[in-house]
């Protein structure tokens, strides 16, 4: 079936409404037009979305990776509990730091907290954690019932960091507010921000410093990144937030330039950093082979130094060295295939090249929580109407901070090198889809099953809550927000386990147990004696 | 690992560290699962309903589908009444379920929402049905949630019918696993009783790969079972804490009388389930049946010295944790830490009853956390931790074996599609608890000592 013809029967079966609001948030990819897409705006009440709210974009995805603080959340105990350990977000113990990744703390509010207010019991919440654990700092995130009853989690906040002398943090992150997880990467950015970056004391960076941001080290990717980063001789200042700490994210404005993986979640941070302290951000991706070439040679070319690109070249060669004859067999195994795409607000994107480069084709890609930017990009950001959803969620203005802004590269210099590179730019996810490949945003359960059933493709990259109706339809579906437990997928070496992982997933032999050998031939055995008929 | 939970008992009053059990509307919506061509519904906001959905799916394995009534900032003010609407018009037009079961959440709780004026005000097909359970998360457990479910079941749709008897026994399963379901019903049918379980997960949550995804799978008590299980003689209520209220709400809506059993998880229970079958029925126990009681003793008796006074710490959902502690109480174990997230006093007095009985000195705990019963861990050490995949990191940090039992198993497959209710359940306990308790001794055995033969 064609895509279009496809797109027109799910369009049938929806009541007018639905029909008029989902069409706008689809396109068949046409490089003759100008297109548009809708994003980030509501989820149809009863329509089967995958999003999830705005807590889990804040505590879920972008705070609770900070090792060394503890994450209350105030609220009934089921937000804290779903977010604990369930995002991969890895972490490990240096020295004899504190790590709390492995707990999972929550104010379990109860009936009388709902009626007569939960002030008290965060209050109490917080010494105990204070006595029991002594952290760096901590954070605290509202839940749906907070807003409602009214705590005023601020003010809390405020008397704890004077009674107990650390930094502790509020976020209004209710799950309510804005339209999915995305208005609660607003509200991390805006805090974390406002309250923590650069409040290390400004120091002099090394001259290779960067920082890796929206890189949350599921299954160990900013590991990887890091060990291909540290091999050529860079330093990192701060990975926000994967495998963060309190102490590093003070002093992400030390460093001299910041790159970014996962646009959605941290654009605001990459801006204001640049705004408030002059560190200009580069868009990266560290997924695939080519596209972490790519990127490492930007990183290279931005500081300039023929030093710095020759040993660039020297471990990108070494690198390849290690991995071009595997992943020369996985795409053997894979040649051919195409794929879905339905991954959060990067990872529809980022993967499409590593898909390729195992011989696999993107016929459908999409995000859960993207805004316009993120597939048309961000040259459309002046133009993006903001409704009432996303007028809601406050934003964050900073100024320059004269005493501490400092350009590492000169303004001529940077304009000269955002012509070669996406320097304070992002292009987003359709202008490298192919003509005639489909987008969707906020794709949901019904779209999925219709899509699958008449365009059969043989790898669908989403979620926990699609891989199962996938594979029961006999399409092998890969994890890409946990990656089925395994990974790092970024980088050099995360190609190859990425590419072994879909390899295994597509040839697996169980599929072919699927039909029954009765139902694949007749059973019944009988001979015809001559002289009678058959009836 | 969780190198910072101090040894030294700490009482906390305010903060819950490591939870021991998660919120009603979870429960809530697995158990509406046990309805066949029901799809679930959270009136709430987006992130509650994909976190179930989430959690429920890494258990099984297998596709949950729900729905949501997607609150907004102006939803949360305004109320949620129009967003229900639409979801439930949406929902039947485009999904067509036989059946919506709606959950509350904190959220429509906190605003007051008339989730039941809501719904008689719905455009609901001919012949559909909607019905809806109030589940605050605020209260109680996921098992409140599910027992709530239950209940919501027998309010909105059991029909009572003195004249017209169906003779069948009702059986309310609990908070267990479609495997768990199945067996169930096996013993049932080798004992020739007639039953109506529901819900029934099975079927549903366990669906076999036919390369074609069914939204409904073939399993579920249908509306019609439910109906008429307000015709039945009896109605079995498996596991106060989850099954209880709907065999209560049975009996008083329909007049069928109700019995409240131990998940029948060891022999005891079992034994309780048969005969508590047998009694009300005239049913004769089959040789077969028989046959599998008798391996079991078999089995219990002389694998005894692999477990016999082994000090044990169990943790979970309530039903599921007072029975394990019962059987390990059984079979020479010493259950010497029991606790419970879910919140109930009566929990701690059945425990402890259990525990005097056998002279059995042991902590026992409902609204409990991980972070305490590590604490006790510290304190006076077991030789096995039995409860879900969040005993883990205790597992981890202090060495000890953990068996995987209860809700949510997140790291280990297959799980539930096999029973540890009935005879053949207990034999399945049995060779989980014996073999990491092995497995244990063979890691940690010098070369002299490690032995061929155990």
């Amino acid at each position: 079936m064609s895509c279009k013809k496809c797109l027109d029967k799910v369009m049938d079966t929806y009541p007018s409404k639905v029909k008029k609001n989902r069409e706008k948030h689809m396109l068949i990819k046409d490089s003759d037009e100008t297109q548009e897409i809708q994003a980030n705006t509501r989820a149809i009440p009863g329509i089967i979305t995958n999003r999830g709210c705005a807590y889990a974009g804040c505590k879920g995805v972008v705070i609770g990776p900070l090792r060394d603080m503890v994450h209350i959340v105030h609220g009934p105990v089921g937000c804290s509990y779903y977010a604990w350990g369930t995002r991969r977000n890895k972490a490990k113990t240096k020295g004899d730091e504190k790590n709390f990744i492995n707990y999972c703390f929550t104010t379990d509010m109860q009936e009388s907290d709902i009626v007569f207010g939960g002030e008290k019991k965060l209050r109490e919440a917080i010494r105990e954690a204070v006595e029991l654990f002594n952290p760096a700092a901590i954070t605290i995130s509202a839940t749906c019932p907070v807003g409602l009853i009214g705590d005023d989690i601020k003010a809390i906040a405020a008397e704890a960091e004077i009674e107990h002398g650390i930094q502790v943090l509020a976020f209004d992150c209710e799950g309510y507010k804005g339209v999915s997880q995305s208005a609660g990467h607003h509200i991390a950015n805006n805090i974390l921000m406002r309250d923590v970056i650069g409040t290390g004391e400004r120091v002099e960076p090394p001259k290779y410093s960067v920082n890796i941001l929206g890189e949350y080290n599921i299954g160990g990717d900013g590991w990887e990144i890091s060990r291909i980063l540290n091999k050529i001789g860079y330093d990192i200042v701060s990975i926000m937030t994967g495998d963060g700490t309190y102490e590093e994210l003070k002093n992400t404005h030390n460093a001299n330039l910041n790159v970014v993986q996962c646009h959605r979640s941290i654009n605001y941070i990459s801006e204001m950093l640049e705004t408030k302290y002059g560190t200009p951000w580069l868009k990266v991706n560290f997924i695939g082979v080519n596209e972490t070439i790519k990127t490492l040679r930007n990183m290279a070319e931005y500081f300039g130094d023929q030093e710095l690109i020759d040993r660039t070249e020297e471990v990108i060669a070494e690198e390849l060295s290690e991995i071009e004859e595997p992943l020369e067999l996985f795409k053997k195994m894979c040649e051919g295939k195409t794929a879905f795409l339905y991954v959060g607000g990067s990872r529809a994107h980022h993967y499409q090249g590593l898909l390729k480069e195992i011989g696999i084709e993107t016929v459908m890609a999409g995000y859960e929580f993207g805004h316009r930017d993120d597939y048309e990009g961000r040259d459309v950001i002046p133009y993006i109407k903001l409704d009432a959803d996303t007028r809601n969620i406050p934003d964050l203005h900073v100024e320059k901070d004269e005493k501490q802004y400092r350009l590492y590269l000169p303004e001529s210099k940077l304009e000269a090198l955002k012509e070669k590179m996406p320097l304070g730019q992002y292009d987003g996810l359709i202008k490298e889809m192919k003509d005639g490949t489909i987008v969707i945003d906020d794709l949901n359960h019904y779209e999925t099953e219709m899509l699958l059933k008449a365009l059969k493709p043989d790898i669908f990259c989403s979620g926990i809550k699609d891989k199962f109706i996938s594979q029961k339809m006999g399409i092998f579906s890969k994890q890409l927000h946990s990656y089925d437990y395994s990974g790092p997928y970024a980088g050099f070496k995360g190609a190859v386990i990425f590419a072994k992982d879909v390899s295994a997933g597509i040839n697996t032999p169980t599929w072919s147990h699927i039909t029954p050998p009765w139902k694949k031939e007749p059973i019944i055995e009988g001979e015809i004696n001559e002289g009678v008929i058959p009836c | 690992m969780l190198n910072h939970t101090p040894k030294e008992i700490y009482e906390k009053k305010s903060l819950v560290i490591n939870p021991a059990k998660t919120c009603q509307p979870i429960g809530a919506m697995y158990a509406a699962l046990g309805i066949h061509g029901c799809l679930p519904h959270s009136h709430g906001s987006q992130g509650c309903c994909s976190y179930h959905r989430m959690h429920l799916t890494r258990h099984f394995r297998d596709p949950i589908v729900a729905s949501t009534s997607s609150f907004t900032e102006g939803a949360s003010v305004f109320g949620g009444l129009s967003n229900l609407k639409t979801a439930i018009t949406n929902v039947f037009t485009i999904y067509k379920p036989e059946i919506i079961a709606i959950n509350t959440t904190c959220l429509s709780e906190t605003i007051g929402d008339d989730v039941g004026s809501i719904i008689q005000d719905a455009d609901v097909p001919e012949g559909k049905v909607v019905i809806h359970a109030n589940t605050p998360s605020y209260a109680g457990s996921h098992i409140t949630g599910f027992s709530n479910m239950v209940k919501a079941m027998v309010t909105y749709l059991a029909v009572a019918d003195k004249e017209n008897k169906n003779g069948k026994t009702n059986i309310i399963p609990g908070f267990v696993n479609p495997g768990d379901m199945r067996e169930i019903k096996r013993i049932a049918k080798l004992l020739g009783v007639p039953i109506t379980m529901f819900p029934d997960t099975s079927g549903v949550v366990d669906s076999p790969m036919t390369g074609k995804y069914e939204m409904f799978p073939r399993g579920g008590a249908t509306v019609e079972d439910i109906a008429a299980a307000g015709k039945s003689d009896l109605t079995i209520a498996l596991g106060r804490f989850a099954s209880e209220a709907g065999a209560y709400e049975l009996e008083k809506k329909c007049k069928v009388a109700s019995s409240v059993l131990k998940t029948p998880i060891g022999i005891e229970a079992t034994d309780a389930l048969v005969m508590e079958l047998v009694r009300a029925t005239g049913a004769d126990v089959p040789y077969e049946l028989e046959e599998e009681r008798g391996q079991l003793v078999d089995i219990m008796t002389d694998t005894h010295y692999h477990y016999h006074g082994k000090k044990v710490a169990v943790f979970g959902d309530p039903d599921i944790v007072i029975a394990l502690t019962e059987f390990f109480i059984g079979i020479g174990m010493k259950p010497i830490h029991v606790l419970t997230g879910t919140p109930g006093q009566s929990f701690e007095l059945e425990v402890n009853e259990m525990l005097n009985k056998a002279g059995v000195e042991g902590r026992v705990k409902s609204g409990g956390d991980l972070f305490e019963l590590h604490q006790w861990i510290k304190n006076e050490p077991v030789d096995l931790l039995v409860g879900n995949t969040y005993g883990k990191f205790i597992s981890k940090a202090e060495d000890i074996p953990l068996v995987r039992i209860g809700f949510p198993v997140l790291d280990r497959s297959v799980h539930s599609y096999l029973p540890v209710v009935g005879y053949k359940g207990a034999m399945r306990v049995l060779e989980m608890v014996s073999n990491a308790l092995l497995d244990k001794v063979d890691v940690d055995a010098s070369d002299e000592d490690f032995e061929l033969v155990l």
